[in-house]
């Protein structure tokens, strides 16, 4: 591991002070991703300023049926929470269903945000890659890339996002609550997340020493019955190969509301804009599903190793859609599918 | 036999385990301890033009930097050699950093010595080298058109072509049906929880002492002696709890020599703990390989000829081959066969044992293909695989030492409720999820050290008794289990006997790998404890003094530490009155047992048991999830049955994994393993573990060793994989050839 300072800070105002006042500085919460970074030498911070006595940990109703989570809240505790069971269990399946319970309860709302990409080759600093060291080039191209991204991709990179949560909370419309040097800031999630383009090393749209300090999902009372669906290996404490989170209001057997985001599939947690435009007003019938799914999937690109990833895209949203309306018709009733 | 024998004794080790008390070999606080780090090769394939430790040698708290400019050369050229034999056991025939020349990814290149472990990482990733890159191959397929028939694999050891059997060609020719199929495997790695580490101490008069987490310690002594130019008397290697091997501990690798040459170079103990990573590139793997099957029978499904060919990679150095045939050879009477290696050259460490070695790839070909053909011809798994038993070993005409197969079909069958399956496969839902049951046969050979293998029992005068073998506790359960033969074969409650392991400074056992383990240190335990019994009470029986005086040896029994006679209980005495009273403060003994090899006896000697599974298949999502498993297994005498139960149910988990997650995924480009951790390379975890069942069928064993034991480590994984993917079929129709079966195949 590299030589590092680390000091621990008590206000908002010392910890955005003193990461500011050192480029090389980064805020530190639960650690679960930047520890393992800075002993594989990805991570490169001198300083690192831990922020866990920060008072961020609240995980407070808001009027109208909203939520406001801390940044320093933990996974586990913010699963658990009552308002956020009752109002948006979308948001506690994404967290149950991520990592295991030793680093849920390590791992901070904030952190989770902010984390890295689980990408092979940006992990292995001997590996070209354009997001770890830029012009470098992107070894996942052509590599082992069984786990990499069809959507939102560049030339320069494929690079999955991991999150679980941030696509619940891009499915919500959630909003990032940042305080920096420039003072307080609000940030739709679906745009604090950058696809990589020409800039890969650039993940999120805050600059150094705006720290973020909350969460804020806003109402969405068909959010109570929302889910998340999560394909991979193995039962437990894997990254997606793909995710969906739901949210779906139907009338009369007419999809009159619907929020769709997925994850594993994307190089950012992916708002799945067209399968919604496709659904919204369409019957909620597993044709329409269908048609939603291919329409967001139309445009996906795949490198090799992850081309299943396209029908296996399509096929977790469809799974996703008819589970969260109780769509029975996905098996008949002597138990055979149609 | 006492009933202590196969009781489902605790671990002896349990409290000392989960409390901490139990040290391993990277936990030692030494004074003035110095820690050692690796700097592997980047690249597979080329040259060292320059390397610049400048950085590096003056980063904080460093001591020594090495590399090939100033390491001092080994005494030797190191040669493969499996660690059963008790002989050197190297694991490859190449030791790094005597040149500039790079063979593989991940070849030491330098060792970092500093005072903490993350300064000396730290320094390590200042090493800057160059290098003059050369073409490289690191998959089967680059070099396939350039593989080669060896003369011989796995160290000398084992005929690079089976001997054929009858006419296999006219065999295949002429059946009135055949099969041809293929199967690959990714390569595995072993991934032991405890990483690879050694700590070396020179003292002196120039002696070293080694704490190594390895299989076997004298493995570790005799290895390292050849490469130091040291007489096996200088060095001494403690190996008491080692956190798990499956092979990746099993031969000795260069990393615990370097130890030892920094060590002497900076004067102060050195202990060097593989990364994970690092253990990824640094103690061989399972190589990736493909085997070919054909199958020739009649419409009954006979057997008329079978054939078996494999191709995988190897190093530059080794012809290695795990043995994939040897099981299949022999598990069905098929009187014609036919059985091949061929290998070809790549840039990788030379790959090794991992668990199960050999079997675990083999008969999943032979049994997958197996159930290919009963669904050909519709006949029932289990009554194809009955109608081809092997009364005797079909290659050599000679009985069997025990089976118990037949039983194992029979038992499994009951336990989970085979009778009435419906043959035809992908009709049964529940829901989304589509359900099949498969079924494979285990077989795995019954190894033995060629050396002779001690044990020494020494008893104290208050009639208790150490008993000593150099032994490691690599998490099987021998301390306990070896505690049960001890106190079984002198007629002691079990807490009057401590069995010691883990040190050369006793009598010598050979390491503990093919699941030979047991049978190699049980038989000199049981030898040295009975002997010493024997002389205790030829002793009583000649005391004038002993209530026993006079008796014939052979009426007298022991119970509890107490001798009496067989018929009239009532007369005897303890061990320790004896010995108190003739003021013995100790006997000793030492049992010598000479191991049993095949071609010395009139009996073939082999591990069989069935295999049985039950899976869901969401085809719809790719997903395949285990529900039931069901492992019925003859292994001989049972030792300690919850140890042992243990053993194969780890084994079982283990084709759970190879069936469903395990593969270590090359990438071409870098000639690196793309998945080198924990987080990539998936292993089960609980939600991934089924409802499972096992049970023993016990059948006496008067061969393979005096006790009976044909050991428990590998034959719980060996036919797991094959049963699954049989189920897969049963369940969706669909043959998937290859390991792992993942996502993408079931779409």
């Amino acid at each position: 591991m590299r030589p590092v300072s680390y000091s621990r800070v008590a206000d908002v105002a010392t910890a955005i002070g003193t990461v500011t006042a050192d480029p090389g500085s980064t805020f530190l919460a639960g650690g679960t991703n930047e520890v393992d970074l800075q002993r594989i030498h990805v991570a490169r911070s001198r300083r690192l300023v831990d922020i866990n006595d920060l008072p961020l940990r609240q995980i407070e109703e808001l009027p109208g049926g909203g939520v406001r989570i801390g940044a320093v809240a933990r996974m586990s505790d913010v699963a658990q929470a009552l308002p956020v069971r009752r109002r948006f269990p979308v948001i506690s399946q994404a967290l149950l269903l991520g990592a295991s319970p030793q680093l849920r309860n390590m791992a901070s709302i904030g952190g989770n945000m902010m984390q890295r990409t689980r990408c092979g080759y940006f992990r292995d600093v001997a590996a070209a890659c354009n997001k770890r060291e830029p012009g470098t080039g992107c070894s996942a191209l052509t590599g082992v890339n069984r786990g990499h991204a069809v959507l939102g991709t560049s030339e320069h990179c494929i690079a999955t996002h991991p999150a679980d949560l941030a696509v619940a909370l891009v499915a919500l419309d959630a909003v990032v609550l940042t305080q920096g040097p420039a003072g307080h800031r609000q940030i739709l999630a679906d745009d604090f997340f950058l696809l990589p383009g020409d800039t890969p090393d650039r993940e999120h749209a805050i600059s150094h020493g705006e720290l973020v300090v909350a969460v804020e999902v806003p109402p969405l009372p068909m959010a109570s019955t929302s889910i998340y669906l999560k394909v991979r290996d193995r039962e437990s404490y894997e990254f997606a190969l793909a995710s969906a989170a739901v949210a779906v209001a139907i009338d009369a057997g007419v999809v009159t509301d619907v929020r769709l985001a997925l994850g594993g599939l994307a190089t950012k947690p992916w708002r799945a804009r067209q399968a919604e435009s496709v659904l919204v007003g369409a019957p909620a019938t597993i044709e329409s599903f269908r048609a939603a799914a291919d329409a967001e999937l139309a445009g996906a690109v795949p490198h090799g190793m992850n081309a299943y990833k396209i029908e296996l895209g399509r096929r977790t949203i469809v799974r996703a859609l008819s589970t969260v309306t109780g769509d029975a018709r996905m098996v008949s009733d002597d138990g055979n599918p149609p | 036999m006492s009933p202590v024998l196969g009781a489902a004794l605790d671990r002896v080790d349990g409290r000392a385990k989960v409390t901490g008390a139990a040290r391993y070999s990277g936990e030692l606080n030494l004074p003035n301890l110095a820690h050692a780090v690796l700097v592997g090769a980047r690249v597979p394939s080329g040259r060292i033009i320059g390397i610049d430790c400048r950085q590096a040698s003056v980063a904080d708290g460093v001591h020594t930097v090495l590399t090939h400019l100033d390491l001092p050369r080994v005494a030797a050229q190191p040669k493969l050699f499996p660690s059963l034999a008790g002989l050197t056991a190297h694991g490859q025939s190449f030791f790094p950093m005597q040149d500039d020349v790079v063979h593989y990814a991940g070849q030491p290149i330098a060792v970092v010595v500093a005072d903490t472990v993350e300064r000396a990482e730290y320094a390590g990733s200042l090493v800057q080298v160059n290098y003059a890159e050369t073409p490289s191959a690191t998959l089967l397929d680059q070099v396939r058109d350039q593989a080669y028939e060896p003369q011989r694999i796995f160290g000398g050891l084992v005929p690079g072509r089976n001997p054929d059997r009858g006419d296999p060609e006219s065999g295949l020719r002429d059946a009135e049906l055949t099969l041809d199929l293929t199967y690959r495997f990714a390569a595995n790695h072993q991934n032991p929880l405890e990483m690879s580490t050694t700590t070396a101490v020179w003292d002196d008069l120039d002696r070293l002492t080694l704490y190594d987490s390895t299989q076997g310690p004298t493995a570790t002594q005799l290895s390292v002696a050849e490469l130091l130019g040291l007489p096996p008397t200088r060095i001494r290697v403690v190996s008491h709890f080692v956190g798990g091997s499956f092979g990746a501990k099993a031969l000795i690798w260069p990393h615990v020599t370097l130890t030892a040459l920094a060590a002497r170079q900076v004067g102060r103990p050195v202990r060097l703990t593989l990364s994970r990573d690092q253990m990824f590139h640094s103690c061989g793997h399972r190589e990736e390989q493909e085997q070919r099957i054909r199958l020739g029978a009649d419409r009954n499904g006979r057997l008329a000829a079978l054939t078996h060919d494999k191709i995988s990679l190897t190093s530059h150095f080794d012809d290695w081959a795990e043995t994939s045939l040897e099981s299949p050879a022999i598990t069905y009477a098929a009187p014609n066969y036919a059985g091949g290696y061929r290998l070809a050259r790549g840039n990788t460490i030379t790959p090794t044992f991992t668990r199960g070695p050999g079997e675990a790839t083999g008969m999943f070909a032979l049994e997958s293909a197996m159930d290919e053909l009963a669904h050909t011809i519709g006949i029932d798994p289990v009554e194809l695989r009955l109608r081809n038993h092997a009364d005797v070993d079909p290659d050599t005409g000679k009985p069997w030492s025990s089976k118990g197969l037949r039983e194992c079909y029979q038992r499994g069958a009951e336990l989970f409720g085979w009778a009435g399956r419906d043959p035809a496969p992908g009709t049964r839902w529940e829901g989304r999820w589509q359900i099949g049951t498969g079924m494979a046969t285990a077989a795995y050979p019954v190894a033995a050290p060629i050396s002779p293998q001690r044990a020494r029992a020494r008893m104290y005068i208050d009639g208790s008794v150490v008993v000593e073998a150099g032994i490691s506790e690599f998490g099987t359960g021998a301390l306990t289990a070896m505690t049960q033969v001890a106190a079984d074969g002198l007629g002691l409650p079990v807490d009057r006997v401590r069995f010691v392991g883990g040190t050369t400074d006793l009598p010598n056992v050979a390491a503990a790998v093919g699941s030979a383990g047991s049978g190699a240190t049980s038989s000199p335990v049981h030898l040295a404890c009975t002997q010493l019994r024997d002389q205790l009470v030829r002793q009583a029986v000649a005391d004038q003094h002993s209530p026993l005086h006079g008796a014939d040896p052979a009426a007298v029994v022991v119970r509890d530490g107490r001798m009496c006679l067989r018929d009239r209980p009532e007369v005897g005495e303890t061990y320790a009155e004896l010995l108190g009273r003739n003021h013995i403060p100790d006997v000793e003994t030492v049992g010598t047992w000479m191991p049993v090899l095949a071609p010395m006896t009139d009996y073939a000697m082999h591990t069989f048991g069935a295999q049985f599974a039950e899976v869901a298949v969401d085809a719809d999502l790719g997903l395949v999830r285990v529900r039931r498993l069901v492992g019925v297994f003859a292994p001989g005498r049972i030792l300690n049955r919850k140890t042992a139960h243990s053993q194969l149910m780890g084994g079982m988990l283990w084709g759970l994994s190879q069936a469903l997650l395990e593969a270590t995924r090359m990438d071409p480009n870098t000639g690196r393993w793309a998945n080198a951790s924990l987080a990539d390379y998936l292993v089960p975890v609980n939600a991934d573990v089924p409802e499972i069942t096992i049970d023993t069928i016990e059948v006496p064993d008067p061969v393979v060793n005096p006790l009976g034991v044909k050991g428990v480590g590998e034959i719980g994984i060996v036919g797991t994989s094959a049963a699954i993917a049989n189920a897969v079929h049963h369940a969706t129709g669909r043959r998937i050839r290859h390991l792992p079966i993942t996502v993408e195949d079931l779409l």
